[in-house]
């Protein structure tokens, strides 16, 4: 849903997967720039209706980027930068205990 | 500039901790480190410069006519910060604040850092976490595609991101003009700017216009405004916006003079305004007030910042919205102020130091006035038709809210909670405090200030049991589990 603007400073490019899927970030990227920038249209499912959620305010207070990363469930993806190899999963209804 | 990387670094105890690295915590901390004072500045993104100077040290965006010069001047505030003998958290967040109860007089902080969490202590706090969009709940604002202007922008700024397809903003507030020119210069394909600032404003706006013309923003914004206005497609009048599509959005269906016209869309951007951000601020104790002008929740402070609770000052946006500019010069007064009650200042030194960084915030805060009467959001868009999700976290909507008041008499958000959860999702009413507040008050014939607000309790953070564990125990906090 989003794509780089022309003329960007080069960055190191980051290898990430998301559910799986083999994807490039940049280094200085959040997660949920990253999953935006490659086209991911929704990162979480609500606990109460399984709606699914895209990042809304990008600015660490509305919780819709909740992902699992890295197996520990409910973070907010636009607070984490990306790291290289991180595994970053959808986040479906509310953190489970054993992840606890 | 000292980075701290790993909780393990920070000290037992500070002289101040300034909670925030926007301008108004980035000059706070540089000021009173400048003053001798031992300073540790703990902000929970990956990098200084807060939601307005987003990224400005590490922005992939090269082309400075993108975002602006008032952007780039971002970079000053943060140098000054980085030269000032002071400890920096970045990445790291606060959840907790309260007096400490062993030590009279001084504050215990709950932060967490790369996973882990720790209690400190200090004697003076500076919070400085800024101001928040207002909620701007319409139907289908939760459908993927659809987020705040304010996102679109720490996008951009952060990751040198555009919305690919057509995009199209909505709402009202003078920084829908920058959010709408920064993402046209970026490239984004732009297809109407939807204006929903009621016509009858102007009248109200009028009586302030003098004030207005002595602004040292007039020129600038009118001409920010002119261009913007002639580059986009503008609508202004708008009444009622509704987002919708199937798991993501696919259009946005536009009222205005009594007609509906639907206008198919990839992105929808969101924005009537901000507000200050109240959860830290509400869950340290500190009193508030509903400001009539600004229509929302504002801490009560004195002249320099300090709050009911003897030791917190608030500065910048989260003491009453007043711009980036403003936002610098209050930190730097609440910093003169700590220094005074630290005994590093007398009282005539810190009036002398404070004067002309006072006479310069007045004259920054001129015409806010003007633009806070003209910019009030129109009654349907802040409580807004039943079919429309408030509360996103526990998708409760309007009409369910509306019902609880008034067939069930629930006379405030704290009693709605406990009927509806809204409120108690992750984003601890964030999202719909406001929007909870105005829709009683609307059944109720009530005025928001007479409705109140939620009471927050920390954590205002989610901080996992696994860190709480792990927390070092005081010998108070053992006898107080074990018998
Ligand atoms: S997108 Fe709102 S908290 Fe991350």
């Amino acid at each position: 849903m989003f794509r780089p603007m022309r003329d960007l400073a080069p960055a190191v490019a980051l290898n990430f997967t998301f559910d799986g899927k083999a994807l490039k970030g940049r280094a200085g990227d959040t997660v949920a720039a990253a999953l935006l920038a490659n086209g991911i249209v929704a990162c979480r499912e609500t606990p109460v209706s399984g709606a699914p959620r895209a990042p809304y305010c990008l600015m660490g207070i509305c919780f819709d980027c909740l992902v699992v990363i890295d197996g520990i469930g409910n973070r907010q993806g636009c607070l984490v930068p990306l790291a290289e190899g991180m595994a970053v999963e959808t986040q479906h209804g509310r953190r489970h205990v054993e992840e606890v | 500039m000292t980075p701290l990387t790993d909780i393990g670094q920070l000290a037992e105890h500070y002289d101040l901790v300034v909670v925030g690295a926007g301008p108004a915590g980035l000059s706070a901390a540089a000021r009173a480190a400048e003053l001798g004072l031992i300073v540790l500045l703990v902000d929970e993104n990956p990098t200084p410069g807060g939601q307005i100077y987003r990224a400005i040290t590490t922005t992939p965006v090269k082309d400075r006519a993108v975002l602006g010069e008032d952007y780039w001047r971002g970079s000053s505030i943060v140098g000054r910060f980085e030269r000032a003998k002071a400890a920096y958290a970045p990445g790291c967040t606060v959840w907790s604040l309260g007096p400490d109860e062993g030590e009279p007089g001084t504050f215990e902080i709950g932060l967490s850092l790369g996973g882990k969490a720790r209690m400190i202590a200090a004697s003076q706090a500076i919070l400085t976490t800024g101001a928040q969009e207002r909620p701007f709940p319409i139907p289908g604002w939760t459908l993927p595609g659809v987020m705040t202007a304010g996102a679109a922008q720490i996008a951009l700024k952060g990751a040198g991101i555009v919305p690919v397809g057509r995009t199209v903003i909505a709402g009202c507030g003078p920084l829908l003009y920058l959010l709408a020119s920064q993402l046209a210069a970026a490239g984004a394909e732009i297809v109407a700017v939807l204006d929903t600032t009621p016509k009858r404003n102007w009248t109200k706006a009028l009586a302030a216009f003098p004030d207005f013309l002595r602004s040292p923003y007039l020129a600038k914004g009118l001409q920010l405004m002119a261009q913007t206005r002639r580059r986009l497609h503008f609508v202004s009048n708008v009444t009622g916006l509704a987002a919708a599509g199937e798991g993501r959005l696919a259009s946005v269906t536009v009222e205005r003079k009594g007609a509906a016209e639907t206008i198919v869309c990839d992105t929808l951007l969101l924005h009537q305004g901000v507000i200050p951000g109240v959860n830290l601020t509400n869950a340290a104790g500190c009193e508030h007030f509903f400001d009539n002008e600004q229509h929302c929740w504002v801490p009560k402070l004195d002249r320099w910042f300090a709050s009911s609770v003897p030791g917190i000052a608030i500065a910048g946006d989260g003491a009453g919205i007043g711009g980036a500019e403003s936002a610098a010069l209050r930190g730097e007064i609440a910093a003169f102020d700590a220094a005074r009650r630290l005994g590093r200042l007398t009282k005539p030194e810190r009036d002398r130091k404070a004067a002309p960084v006072r006479a310069e915030l007045e004259r920054r805060l001129r015409g806010r006035r003007f633009l806070d009467l003209l910019y009030k959001p129109a009654p349907q868009f802040l409580a807004p038709k039943d079919e429309t999700i408030v509360c996103r976290c526990e998708e409760v909507t309007a009409g369910q809210i509306r019902d609880a008041a008034r067939r069930l008499g629930v006379t405030g958000p704290n009693q709605m909670k406990a009927f509806l959860r809204c409120g108690m999702g992750p984003c601890q009413g964030r999202l719909c405090g406001p929007t909870v507040v105005e829709l009683i008050a609307e059944v109720r014939g009530r005025t928001p200030a007479e409705i109140g607000y939620y009471r927050l309790r920390p954590p205002v953070k989610p901080v996992t049991l696994a860190e709480l564990a792990a927390l070092p125990q005081t010998e108070a906090s053992v006898e107080a589990v074990v018998r």
